[in-house]
């Protein structure tokens, strides 16, 4: 109640645009014949005899939908004071005119107010896509207020985690290789637009987004790569293996290019079991020139198999550059009897085009390869300054023209989805969420001695071995 | 077990039975392999099965042993339980990081989340001259890899109890079949069994020495206990079966009673079965031991071509005779 009529306060002190929304107000009011709000004295005045106990049970119903209205608009101080000042002056006129009147245009205007969250916007995609074998998508791309914002969120998040990653390694809370994605956030999310719960995703290392993506919590996340019990794969996998069963992420692999023939396999069960889904088997440039991937593009193309190959191109394969590793850097191509799209992996709308149409073909038609064009800003891992392989200039050039979450917080900006403070708002809270699973990841424990032993088999061998008794022997590590 | 009704057959058969009851009982298991399909399998053992469960269960793939079986253990992941066929089990050397680092590891490095109930079977061990190339036995490279259960069946009957009981468990199996013991012949129950993995088989019981083999070592080791017998010795003679984990409850029971072990296997010398075996043997039972454990292996050589010399390689009766003999005192 203290915000909300600090916000009042403001609205009616003149600052936040509250000139515009008076304007409509106005308009509104003339045609009704109200008075206009001249003090915040008034207001109050007339708010103390709005919240009367008459009509207190329907201002209830008012007071949710604000609250509703407010919280889907992210729930910054400018939403509050719209949503306020708008629930306000309805209830001012059905005070007015007699409630019940007011009742049914009150609640146009604000199911009004809560769908233009969701309304579609249409964009286009700047950079347009590469195609071998196939039409191209087309460059426009439905999206909306909800998902736009949603995007910047996630990847913010995302952001945070991995550059909070970067600080816990170097200060020996993760060790053993801790290989980052920060640049290459739009990918996964994109992907996530895309697809549902039917889908499957496996991929290589570079894999904390990704288990993010697929409904893992930042506090596993960072649980695992501190090797304690609250990580996802109990503190026993590290950075390189998260895997998340009910989400459909199936890893998280050390060895380059080997989950390609298991999402292969991923692909295949899906067809067996009818289930109406895609696989999503992603590898990096590097990996493109591993022969296990070539062997599962060929078994996939023959069987018909529902599998879409990612391949993130960050244009190094760890030190050595892609056109020192690839005779034809053209990975969409390289698929040769599998049709390939080339997407700019930097703009989450181009990325979820090219998976909607990609898993649209997969499930009539069989393979297809997708080539992400996307950049990492940090080394292959955290052992690797990433600066002696390729210049700083071009690193922060990419930063600058082709950053993911700039280019959605302009999107947002232009489309007038939120303001600069609204954003502001959002980024601190992203910072809060990923600042509080670090300090809960820390304080969690690491797993007991036991679980050295289990899960090697399913049957619980190791700590409780047979013994040559036969009888239940206890392993008691020194 | 009641041997009341029974049908005589092949080992080969006797695999196909088990492998076909399976497929039968739970249709997520498929079989994954090179001309398993419409070419009924290289040594038959799938013979029939495409025309009866279709080309969608019975899967024809191209030469690419690594990428198929990592398909295998991704359709695992997911619930199906896929049994891979390696044409010889040589060829699975190409699947080796599939196998090591995927399927032996996934349970453990997901913290449980996902288990691989895959099993992988194919005939190894050193056939009759197919050159060195085509006579590995993989039983030695794999034996380290945690996570993974392994067994050689060398009877019809443990055959196909065994094949029944590696596609029904949940952990990935290795199941090592011998190319020479394909056309074994043996009267089998009709009734469904299965036989347990992880126990090892007692093919004779006696008093004077344990000796431990698997596979075509079985032959080999009966054959020279007819010799041994008339000799005047009692050995005890084990199948131990299950290659990992072993069965040591049997072997420490048999240890307790004979206080003297030879071991005799297929694999290399160096780094074998048998090296592993004997050291387990020395630290649980060191107390119950007489003599120094006795190993007879094949020899740290590529497999000759000359019919001869590979007969040098592996291990003959005559040698286990005399490293009996030699174990025990003369009688």
């Amino acid at each position: 109640m203290q915000g909300i009529m600090e916000s009042i306060q403001t609205l009616c002190s003149g600052d936040h645009g509250n000139e515009g929304f008076m304007q409509d107000d106005e308009d509104e009011e003339e045609e009704n014949g109200v008075g206009r709000l001249t003090s915040w004295a008034e207001l109050l005045g007339f708010g103390l005899a709005v919240f009367s106990e008459a009509i207190a049970p329907q201002l209830q119903c008012f007071c949710d939908r604000t609250l509703g209205f407010a919280v889907g608009q992210g729930g910054s101080r400018e939403a509050w004071i719209k949503a306020v000042a708008m629930a306000m002056s309805l209830v001012r006129k059905a005070v007015k005119k007699g409630w019940v009147g007011a009742l049914a245009p009150a609640a146009r205007v604000m199911s009004q107010a809560l769908s233009t969250a969701s309304e579609p916007i249409t964009l286009d995609i700047p950079v347009p896509f590469k195609a071998h074998k196939v039409e191209t998508p087309s460059v426009t791309v439905e999206t909306s207020a909800q998902e736009l914002t949603n995007f910047f969120k996630t990847m913010f998040i995302m952001r945070r985690m991995e550059i909070a990653a970067d600080s816990l390694y170097k200060s020996k809370f993760i060790r053993g290789f801790c290989h980052l994605y920060d640049g290459q956030e739009a990918v996964c999310v994109g992907m996530e637009a895309a697809l549902n719960d039917k889908d499957c995703i496996i991929t290589a290392y570079r894999d904390h987004c990704t288990h993010l993506g697929r409904g893992g919590s930042v506090l596993e996340v960072f649980a695992e790569l501190m090797g304690r019990k609250d990580g996802c794969s109990l503190g026993k996998g590290g950075s390189m293996h998260m895997y998340n069963k009910k989400g459909g992420f199936y890893g998280g692999n050390g060895i380059v290019g080997a989950q390609t023939p298991l999402g292969a396999g991923l692909a295949f069960a899906q067809k067996y079991l009818k289930v109406e889904g895609v696989t999503l088997a992603m590898y990096g440039d590097g990996a493109a020139n591993q022969g296990q991937l070539f062997e599962a593009m060929n078994i996939s193309a023959l069987w018909n198999l529902p599998v879409i190959y990612v391949c993130e191109n960050n244009h190094y394969g760890m030190g050595t550059a892609e056109w020192r590793s690839a005779k034809s850097p053209e990975y969409y191509k390289r698929g040769d009897y599998i049709p390939g799209l080339k997407v700019d992996g930097m703009d989450c709308l181009a990325v979820k085009q090219a998976v909607k149409y990609a898993k649209e073909y997969a499930l009539q038609n069989g393979p297809m390869v997708l080539e992400m064009d996307t950049y990492r800003y940090h080394g292959h891992s955290m052992s690797d300054p990433g600066s002696t392989y390729r210049t700083r200039d071009e690193i922060s050039g990419v930063r600058q023209e082709r950053d993911p979450i700039e280019r959605i917080r302009k999107l947002l900006l232009s489309n007038n989805i939120a303001t600069v403070a609204e954003l502001k708002t959002m980024e601190k809270e992203a910072k809060k969420e990923v600042e509080d699973a670090l300090s809960k990841a820390k304080e969690s424990p690491s797993p007991d001695s036991d679980e050295l032993f289990t899960h090697v088999y399913r049957k619980g061998y190791g700590a409780k071995a047979y013994g040559a008794d036969r009888k239940e022997v206890v392993v008691k590590l020194p | 077990m009641p041997r009341l009704l029974r049908h005589e057959l092949l080992m080969f058969e006797a695999l196909r039975e088990g492998l076909g009851e399976e497929m039968e009982r739970d249709p997520n298991v498929c079989v994954i392999g090179e001309d398993v399909g419409d070419y009924g399998g290289s040594y038959k053992v799938t013979k029939g099965f495409s025309e009866k469960f279709g080309s969608w269960r019975v899967l024809d793939t191209p030469i690419a042993e690594n990428s198929f079986t990592g398909m295998a253990i991704g359709a695992a992941m997911t619930g199906l339980r896929p049994v891979v066929e390696g044409m010889n089990m040589g060829f699975l050397l190409l699947a080796y990081n599939q196998i090591a680092n995927n399927c032996g590891m996934l349970h453990y490095t997901s913290g449980g989340q996902f288990t691989i109930p895959v099993v992988i079977r194919g005939p190894g061990g050193v056939g009759r001259q197919l050159g060195a190339e085509h006579s590995q036995r993989l039983e030695s490279y794999f034996q380290s890899v945690p996570g993974l259960q392994m067994v050689a069946c060398s009877t019809p009957y443990n055959a196909k109890g065994l094949m029944k009981a590696a596609i029904r468990c949940e952990n990935p199996v290795i199941l090592y079949e011998h190319v020479l013991l394909y056309n074994l012949k043996e009267k089998i129950p009709d009734e469904e069994y299965t036989c347990c993995l992880e126990e090892a088989e007692m093919v004779r019981p006696g008093t004077d020495i344990t000796i431990l083999t698997y596979s075509r070592m079985r032959y080999h080791v009966t054959q020279a206990a007819k010799t041994l017998v008339d000799r005047g010795y009692d050995p005890e003679i084990i199948d131990i079966r299950s290659l990992k984990p072993f069965d040591m409850y049997t072997i420490g029971e048999s240890v307790k009673k004979t206080h003297r072990v030879l071991i005799v296997e297929e694999c290399m010398r160096t780094g074998g079965i048998g090296a592993s075996l004997r050291s387990a043997i020395m630290e649980s039972f060191w107390d119950e031991l007489d003599g120094p454990i006795g190993c007879l292996s094949s020899q740290d050589v590529p497999t000759p071509y000359s019919g001869p010399l590979e007969e040098l390689t592996v291990v003959q009766p005559h040698q286990i005779v005399t490293a009996v003999e030699n174990l025990c005192g003369k009688k």
